[in-house]
């Protein structure tokens, strides 16, 4: 009984500027973001520069002019960003199907370790290729 | 009276099973094509060429890049339509954008199978 009557009051909306997300709700969000624009910008894009590279030489030419601007490589990069996380936080959520990591301490360490090297390939693999 | 719905999933497990299948397959070939890419005897558009064209193992590859996108394109199929049916709720609207989706998805499927299979 004495536990009832110490239900803690928790705020209840779902302003977005105000809600604070734990690491693994960030890393869960982040995973449905990355998703929908890799739907909508990574799968066309990726098909054209696909089909390009693989094309004839003017189309090879074409695909190589249009990715040295560096606007473009930049949203390339963050679009490279989104495939990585998508891929880290995806292998993240099979080991919790599987009950693997499903302790707080452990999923929100291996939060971050998706956060950290999804990021971290996106800039290595960024200098790399600039 | 059951209560249908219209643009449901239908399948719950069946989704829940392909959608994580699917993101084996792509993990997998993921890990194979980073692999052939830093193999690559040189950096330039005859290598890359290469990597799909040339004997066995370019048609291996060739195939396993046609497995990556249709696994893509059905992950992606279950991934967006969960997207719209958490928040677009009127049935005209989910349907419409139901419908744009699998259409799409579909056309990629043609558009990667033409790139591919013209070499």
């Amino acid at each position: 009984m004495a536990e009832a009557t110490t239900v803690k009051r928790r705020p209840k909306h779902l302003d977005l500027a105000k809600i604070r997300l734990p690491l693994p709700g960030f890393v869960s969000i982040l995973h449905r973001v990355s998703g929908a624009g890799l739907f909508v910008f990574g799968l066309p894009l990726l098909l054209w520069i696909f089909g390009a590279s693989l094309g004839t030489a003017e189309q090879v030419d074409q695909c190589r002019a249009v990715l040295a601007n560096p606007l473009i490589k930049l949203f390339l990069l963050g679009l490279l960003w989104a495939y990585l996380h998508h891929f880290c936080a995806g292998i993240r959520f099979l080991f919790l199907d599987m009950h693997k990591g499903i302790e707080l301490k452990t999923a929100r360490i291996t939060a971050g370790v998706v956060l950290a090297v999804s990021l971290g390939l996106t800039f290595a693999i960024g200098v790399f290729i600039w | 009276m059951v209560k249908r719905l219209v643009v449901g999933a239908h399948y719950g497990f069946r989704d829940w099973l392909i959608q994580r299948v699917s993101a084996v397959v792509m993990a997998l070939y993921t890990v194979l094509f980073a692999v052939r890419v830093l193999l690559m005897p040189a950096n330039d558009n005859a290598s890359w060429r290469a990597l799909f064209t040339n004997g066995v193992a370019g048609g291996l590859m060739k195939f396993a890049t046609f497995l990556f996108f249709l696994s893509l394109f059905y992950h992606a199929w279950i991934g967006v339509r969960d997207i719209w049916m958490d928040y677009v709720k009127p049935i005209s609207v989910r349907i419409t954008l139901h419908s744009i989706t699998a259409l799409l998805l579909i056309g990629y499927a043609g558009w990667a199978a033409q790139i591919l299979w013209r070499l």
